[in-house]
């Protein structure tokens, strides 16, 4: 195809989006009049809610309103909350019948499906992603992570060929904000189906969920103590971490929080397992079926507003499509429809919090400083709430901080190469090592490619695809362990 | 150079001329015999010696190695060297140890490894790992099988040294030397097992074949036992490099000869250069450029004290470093236990990738 009638495609598929443009959609928001939630929590240990102190508000990041407030646990409510969780695994949950465990953890799957609509509209509302994605995507996922691990409790014993496993006792668990309840369901499920109580703190931007969590464990009847959830930042995380009675940590955030986590934890016997953060790599050979390719780059940057540990952050092109991918794509992120997350169009949610818009805006600011070209969506942004346009930045060397430090927002750093080799190695030319991505339509070249990136998830042909059936995790510095599947089953268990 | 000495180490520093340092003190080899005909009949791979060495005045460095075999020939002198990137070497700092016999004699120095050692050593073992781990695990255990017929082809002179530099009986280092050779046998096995057995392909619910398989950490840094000079050694570093990773160890204990020993069984197995580097020195010299090593990524552990540990945990976050403690068992029979071998001291060394791609037409 001569470059001529690539442009003549090109205004092609701007008169389609002109028509789109004339032709909008009309909002489409969610109610939210059949929510309910409370305007104040504490924490919730041993089976019921408590009082807290020091509240701290958590707001709807896409119209800056005060949804709750929510305790800040200190160290004497950390070590009631452990203390629980220890008095449930001697008293009751270590020693239960598995299959009666088994059915508890089925239980709450199946009050979760039940409960998605109403838990759906709550993530969205406090953290800011699309209705569609935790409607279509968290929610079906926490459930069905739930159900997966009720089926191992019982069964642990085939997971581990020539071993015998045991659970480990108490675990301490710190989530991120980014998949609110996706996260607690990654902590929780195996945890319990392994047979240990947990002492979780879920993030303190988007603690709403994990409260309504709780109810749910409520009304599952689960043993009090064997789920304890408490409220706070940083100092509860430490304290949690600290606590000389956790014999397991699990942490999913920052990498930079996750080496002082295993600093915290030099000298004890601890178990650690982290899943911390990275820049993917999204490789697109110019064999690959590209307007696919552009879908997955569309999905692997801006899912989620971008705030994804393994998201596609680093696009690496071949040099001889790289025009047409590159124009594919600013024609594709054009009719990105950023807004009211609770507005089932919307595709690109809200920023989850203040802090983390002003870090993106550094780092954008930092992108250009340093010479690559940006590119953004034209759309209109709302008047209030924390929005940032799609953005795309070419021109990008690898020494460039938006190609080499996590943005953790809708920003995608384009680099090209000529070579499988060249490409191999800028995709890990990285300290993280969480996801990759390689788009071809040749086979071999795939699976070559996929077994040299030192990744822990790698997406061929595809991006951003989860199962509770499939194990994550990263290398290098993304952390150590996996979530989900079998092998998520491993850091829960003592296995002799 | 200024570690503080373990009480056996003699830290006797030639800086740049270790031939210096062990020549000399060869011909003061006088006055010994009892020592110097144990040392001979060991050297000279005849069945190990009953007797011990008998007494000679404590304190009194001399080399007791380096004697003469049965027939009254004056042996070659021995220099146990390190082994980094498959080349014997000293240290590059010159600096030696000396290793003594139960009665206090020198009976023969060995190298206290450096700062600078260790990065070499890294660096080695980098450049080894991925040609290492992407030959065939067929051909990985076959070199692994190959390392243990060499330990039964050395039995002889391996039971002698771990007599008389370790200090242990003749059944003892009969059944020590055994064991080795067995478990290097046993987990040569599992280079084209371990990722069959581990791996998974997962019933996602979706369109997509998802398939998650382990593959090797990359470079690991194993502090030895300070016990079982063959078998703790050989414990650690199979598990470690039979599915790829190469490694850098670091000996500190009564006998670190034997590591070297052991060094030279593995250089005549067809290992690559690089893929085992062995190290004798100080842990607490070591110990924190090595956990906080940029391009070590995990680190094995054996033996050391609760200090040693805390200081591997606190410098290995820097980069994220996977750390694996082995508990250390306090006796050979422990050691020898079947219990001491298992495909799970495989997986604190390696990472799990998940791929996926659709199905479809």
């Amino acid at each position: 195809m001569t470059t001529k009638t690539n442009e003549q495609a090109h205004s092609r598929d701007m008169a389609g989006l002109l028509f789109g443009d004339l032709w909008g959609y009309a909002p489409s928001p969610e109610s939210t009049d059949h929510v309910r939630y409370a305007q104040r929590y504490g924490h919730f240990i041993n089976g019921r809610f408590v009082e807290g102190k020091d509240h701290f508000p958590s707001i709807n990041p896409a119209t800056e309103e005060v949804i709750a407030e929510f305790a800040a646990a200190d160290e004497a409510e950390v070590d009631q909350a452990v203390q629980s969780a220890r008095a449930a695994y001697a008293g009751v949950w270590g020693k239960m019948k598995p299959a009666e465990r088994a059915k508890y953890i089925y239980r709450l799957g199946r009050l979760i499906q039940e409960n998605a609509r109403e838990l759906a509209i709550l993530e969205s509302m406090d953290g800011g992603k699309p209705i569609k994605e935790s409607r279509d995507v968290d929610l079906p996922l926490v459930a069905a992570h739930f159900l997966y691990y009720a089926g191992w409790a019982d069964k642990l014993h085939y997971a581990f060929p020539g071993a015998t496993v045991s659970s480990i006792g108490v675990a301490g668990q710190v989530i991120p904000w980014n998949f609110p309840l996706l996260m607690a369901a990654w902590k929780l499920a195996p945890a319990l189906a392994a047979g240990n109580s947990v002492v979780l703190k879920p993030a303190e931007t988007t603690p709403l969920t994990a409260m309504k969590l709780a109810e749910l464990c409520q009304e599952a009847d689960l043993p009090a103590g064997v789920v304890n959830i408490v409220n706070g930042a940083g100092r509860t995380g430490a304290a949690i971490v600290k606590h000389p009675d956790i014999d397991k940590v699990a942490f999913t955030g920052s990498t930079e929080v996750g080496k002082i986590i295993q600093r915290a934890i030099a000298g004890t016997r601890k178990r650690l397992t982290l899943e911390l953060g990275g820049k993917g790599a999204n490789i697109i050979f110019e064999d690959a079926p590209l307007d696919q390719a552009v879908e997955g780059i569309i999905q692997g940057i801006f899912f989620n507003q971008g705030h994804v540990c393994c998201a596609g952050s680093r696009l690496l092109v071949q040099e001889s499509v790289a025009k047409e991918v590159i124009q594919k794509l600013r024609l594709r992120m054009e009719s990105l429809r950023v807004g009211d997350p609770l507005d089932k169009n919307t595709d690109v949610g809200a920023i989850n919090s203040r802090a983390q818009l002003d870090k993106i805006h550094e780092l954008v600011q930092s992108g250009i400083d340093e010479g690559a070209h940006i590119h953004q969506s034209t759309c209109n942004l709302p008047s209030r709430g924390f929005f940032f346009r799609p953005t795309v930045f070419t021109e990008v060397s690898q020494s460039h901080r938006i190609a080499q430090e996590e943005i953790f927002g809708p920003v995608l750093s384009v680099l090209t190469f000529r070579t499988p080799d060249e490409a191999l190695k800028k995709a890990n030319n990285s300290p993280y090592g969480l996801s990759a991505g390689i788009w071809s339509d040749k086979g071999s070249k795939l699976f070559s490619v996929a077994g040299a990136i030192r990744a822990g998830v790698v997406w061929g042909n595809t991006y951003n695809q989860f199962d509770p059936a499939s194990p994550f995790g990263g290398y290098k510095e993304s952390g150590f362990g996996r979530e989900g599947g079998l092998h998520g089953l491993k850091p829960y268990l003592e296995v002799r | 150079m200024t570690q503080t000495q373990k009480k056996k180490s003699t830290d006797t520093t030639q800086k740049k001329s270790p031939e210096a340092a062990t020549i000399p003190n060869a011909e003061q080899t006088n006055g010994s015999e009892g020592s110097a005909a144990s040392k001979a009949q060991a050297k000279s791979a005849s069945p190990p010696p009953t007797a011990r060495s008998t007494a000679s005045a404590p304190n009194d460095h001399r080399l007791v190695g380096g004697g003469r075999t049965d027939n009254g020939r004056l042996m070659v002198h021995k220099t146990y060297k390190m082994w980094v990137g498959g080349k014997f070497i000293r240290s590059e700092q010159g600096r030696v140890l000396g290793l003594h016999n139960a009665e206090g004699d020198l009976v023969t120095h060995y190298v206290r490894a450096s700062r600078k050692d260790l990065r070499d050593a890294v660096s080695a073992a980098r450049s080894a790992q991925t040609p290492w781990a992407t030959r065939s695990a067929f051909n990985r255990g076959q070199i692994l099988f190959r390392a243990a017929e060499m330990i039964d082809a050395r039995r002889e002179s391996l039971i002698a040294r771990l007599q008389e530099h370790a200090h242990l009986s003749a059944s003892e280092a009969t059944q020590e030397v055994d064991a080795a050779a067995d478990r290097m046998f046993w987990y040569a096995g599992w280079t084209d097992k371990y990722v069959q057995v581990l791996s998974s392909v997962n019933p996602v619910a979706s369109s997509f074949f998802n398939f998650t398989l382990p593959e090797p950490t990359g470079v690991v840094a194993i502090f030895a036992p300070t016990n079982a000079p063959l078998l703790g050694l050989v414990s650690l570093i199979a598990p470690v490099i039979l599915s790829g990773n190469t490694c850098v160890v670091l000996v500190e204990n009564n006998a670190p000869t034997v590591a070297i020993e052991l060094s030279e069984i593995l250089a005549t197995s067809d290992f690559p250069g690089g893929v085992v580097n062995i190290l004798t020195g100080l842990r607490d010299e070591l110990l924190p450029h090595a956990a906080g090593h940029m391009d070590i990524n995990a680190i094995a552990s054996c033996g050391g004290n609760e200090a040693q540990d805390r200081a591997i945990q606190l410098a290995a976050c820097e980069s994220v470093k996977r750390v694996h403690f082995f508990e250390q068992p306090q006796t050979l029979d422990a050691w020898c236990s079947e219990r001491q071998q298992s495909l799970y001291s495989i997986l604190p060394f390696v990472e799990w990738k998940t791929a996926w791609h659709p199905i479809g037409v």
